[in-house]
């Protein structure tokens, strides 16, 4: 340990820590651009000068990287630490005249103008490499690096290409510290369609409300897991909770019952043209507004446009995907009572004018009906008819950058409204997954891809295979109330079956009689559950009942009618053809 | 009085019998021509049953079972799948018109198609008219008839 003394103040420190380190330890603030503690000091700026006086001779260090070795004595203010700061940051200023961090530091000190040249008044970059450093040294993706000498000299890109090594990490933008690099999003949909950085963002919270809501690398994007290098995030994590280690793991349990909760897809309007969904600005569907909406969003739960405005009026559509021929037939069920929702947080964040179209107005709950009389009397604008198609307000007639055209039917006319915003309340459709779920879990799909109750009236709950329950949307298009309903008698369900802790055979099953069995052998592959086995001493087929499921095809192939399916015997079943054809 | 056929319909539980509770339910309307018998599977369906359905006064049978990689079983309707097409052989060999043999696929949600496929059998085992067979009396002594007096009992 050496003691120092900085501005008249005393303090012990370890050898070799710098005096940025020191001043900083002291509260004693000394300004700096090129620094940053992730990297190795490089010292360009020269704004973090100081006097440093050793046995009575007085030297001019930069701060950020002069390692203390011995005990001196550090001035940060003086008059000639002052003069020597000014004349660098006016330098800067010729070189940077533009980097807003330069102007407000000269405001700071008192300079006005730069005695030197400035070379280009847009410039903002002061060479001082952080970037690539960063981009090199710590993340090791080498997508940036400085170009040409001289006056000439930037940092570039090779070849003033998009670099492939690049991950998009946005380190560099993170460590400029003029703002001379900057993130932008190319798709231009960032506020609200993506809570997400970017495509290739290395690591996310998944949604803002995930559960547990804790950030996750994607071996996929990070650059640790191309070169080994990087690991930033470990290095500023001060809870030491980054893995690198840490993976997927496909665990194996044993189970009594599956209640089957996949929920739906949202329907994708891209494919519907005349909405222009994706071609012109702010059309969200239903579920990126009430993206938009939660507090948790990068709008803050502010109802904006892309430009960051408040809407002058916005346009509600109903029925988008559902009921429509060319997409789904059925009603998705949510979609009025959300729409009504929608109108009415617009009315309550924001002046807008809100104009909804509907094609018939659900509102079938307890409660609903109520709530539609009260967005009326929030003078909602509720007019009945489907959009139709919208399209740029070219004209800019009205109080709004889009026209919503429709066919007003309560008053038989046509009617184009100009609103700033549209919301397509988009159809809720099974998931892509569905029928492949359905044949994994040996439970049906309809033809909309909603999973199939046993019963549509007496077992709403239960599937036609024992031990599967539904809960939710996957049955079919409900809202939360009749989800968790379901949700909760799926597991009442559940809980009934695996109390009993036995489970109840079908009484129904196929028998062999050994004394007709001829050991053919010919039901032995037919049993989709290789519940025949045969009997080698005996040489006769047997069936294991537990295990048997009751298809009865082993039956039907019997040569010699040894097997008898329990409930449903040839006798059985001849009788009945025979009685039921009288 | 016109032709009133009578047709056996054989159904699996897990998805035609379910489609055709679903078009009851669900209120559509099709022929009462069709009895329905309930098997587990398409895979039950013993030839013998068919013959038996056709002897016993049946004109048309109709089999239904889960659409192909839907059986409720895996692969019962595969074996079905191929049963039946030897049986309409076997008809045909018997001087039974094959078409009076059906297999349809119907799922536990086409309440409609079990409709349709009921109504569309019924009509076409109207066109074929009434299934006649003859009892014939194979007494090795006295044959009952001749090759061509069964064949033009078939026609
Ligand atoms: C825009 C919009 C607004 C709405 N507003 C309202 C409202 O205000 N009030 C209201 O009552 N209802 C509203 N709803 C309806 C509501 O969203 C649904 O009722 C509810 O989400 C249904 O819940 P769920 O659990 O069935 O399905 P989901 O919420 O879809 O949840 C299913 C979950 O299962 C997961 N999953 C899927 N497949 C698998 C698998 N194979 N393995 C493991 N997990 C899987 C999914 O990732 C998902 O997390 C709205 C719907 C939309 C589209
Ligand atoms: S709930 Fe309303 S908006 Fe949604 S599909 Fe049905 S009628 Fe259309
Ligand atoms: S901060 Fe020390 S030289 Fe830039
Ligand atoms: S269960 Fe329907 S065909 Fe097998």
């Amino acid at each position: 340990m050496i003691s120092i003394e900085i501005d008249g103040k005393q303090i012990e420190v370890e050898e070799e820590t710098t005096i940025l380190n020191a001043a900083n330890a002291l509260d004693i603030k000394i300004p700096t651009l090129c620094y940053n503690e992730l990297i190795e000091p490089y010292a360009v700026c020269r704004i973090c000068v100081v006097e440093v006086i050793r046995r009575k001779r007085t030297r001019l260090v930069t701060a950020c990287n002069y390692p203390l070795r011995e005990s001196v004595k550090v001035r940060t203010n003086s008059e000639r630490v002052l003069k020597l700061r000014r004349m660098n940051l006016e330098l800067l200023m010729a070189r940077a005249p533009a980097a807003k961090i330069i102007q407000e530091m000269a405001a700071e000190m008192g300079l006005e103008t730069t005695r030197f040249p400035i070379e280009n008044p847009k410039e903002s970059c002061i060479l001082c490499g952080l970037c690539v450093q960063m981009c090199q040294d710590v993340v090791g993706a080498y997508a940036i690096g400085f170009a040409d000498r001289g006056s000439k000299r930037e940092v570039s890109t090779p070849y003033e290409r998009t670099p492939e090594t690049c991950i998009l990490c946005g380190a560099c933008a993170q460590v400029c510290p003029t703002g001379h690099i900057r993130m932008t999003d190319a798709e231009e949909r960032i506020i609200h369609s993506k809570l997400s950085l970017g495509p290739n963002a290395a690591i996310t919270i998944p949604f803002r409300q995930a559960i547990p809501n804790v950030p996750r690398i994607h071996a996929e994007h990070c650059i640790h897991f191309k070169t080994g290098e990087c690991m930033l995030c470990s290095k500023v994590c001060p809870k030491d909770c980054i893995h690198y280690d840490d993976k997927d793991e496909i665990e194996e349990f044993e189970i009594g019952a599956v209640i089957v909760a996949t929920g739906f897809d949202d329907f994708d309007p891209t494919p519907m043209k005349q909405l222009g969904y994706g071609r012109y600005p702010n059309i969200l569907t239903g579920a990126e507004f009430e993206q938009m909406n939660n507090a948790g969003s990068p709008t803050g739960g502010k109802i904006v446009m892309e430009n960051g405005e408040e809407p002058r009026s916005v346009a509600i559509l109903h029925c988008i995907g559902s009921r429509d021929e060319n997409y789904h037939k059925y009603c998705s069920r949510v979609c009025c009572m959300y729409a009504l929702k929608f109108a009415h947080l617009v009315k309550e964040k924001s002046n807008a004018e809100v104009y909804q179209l509907y094609v018939d107005m659900r509102a079938f709950g307890k409660g609903y009906e109520e709530f539609y009389q009260r967005i009326l009397d929030e003078g909602v604008n509720v007019i009945r008819g489907k959009g139709t198609e919208i399209v740029p307000n070219r004209s800019g007639a009205g109080d709004g950058a889009l026209l919503v055209r429709c066919e007003d039917t309560l008053i038989g006319k046509f009617r184009e409204i100009p609103v700033d915003m549209v919301v397509l309340c988009s159809a809720l459709e099974a998931r892509s997954d569905a029928t492949d779920l359905a044949r994994k879990l040996n439970i049906s799909a309809g033809a909309d891809g909603w999973f199939i109750e046993s019963h549509p009236k007496l077992g709403p709950v239960s599937t036609t295979t024992e031990g599967i329950y539904l809960a939710g949307v996957c049955q079919g298009p409900k809202d939360i109330p009749d989800t968790v309903a379901q949700g909760s008698a799926a597991a009442a369900q559940a809980m009934k079956m695996l109390a009993q802790g036995q489970i109840l055979m079908d009484a129904a099953y196929a028998e062999i009689a050994e004394e007709f069995c001829s050991g053919c052998r010919i039901c032995n592959g037919l049993c989709p559950y290789n519940a025949i086995s045969f009997d080698e001493t005996k040489k006769v087929s047997n069936v294991n009942s537990a295990m048997c499921k009751a298809c009865g095809t082993c039956v039907a192939a019997c040569p010699t009618g040894a097997i008898a399916a329990r409930h449903f015997t040839d006798e059985q079943i001849y009788a009945q053809i025979e009685g039921i054809l009288v | 009085m016109s032709f009133e056929p009578k047709i056996l319909g054989i159904l699996c539980n897990w998805c035609s019998y379910t489609g055709a509770d679903l078009a009851g339910t669900a209120r559509m309307k099709y022929p009462a021509n069709m009895r329905s018998v309930r098997v587990m599977c398409s895979g039950r369906v013993d030839p013998g049953f068919i013959l038996n359905a056709l002897r016993s006064g049946a004109d048309g049978v109709l089999i239904c079972g889960c659409h192909p990689g839907d059986c409720h079983y895996v692969e019962g309707n595969y074996k079905c799948m191929r049963r039946i097409p030897l049986t309409k052989k076997l008809l045909a060999d018997m001087g039974i018109d094959p078409r009076r043999l059906r297999l349809e696929w119907v799922s536990a949600s086409e309440g409609a198609r079990f409709q349709s496929v009921v109504t569309g059998f019924t009509e076409e085992i109207r066109t074929l008219g009434p299934l006649e067979l003859r009892e014939l009396n194979f007494d090795a002594e006295h044959p009952a008839g001749t090759a061509q007096e069964i064949s033009a009992a078939a026609s």
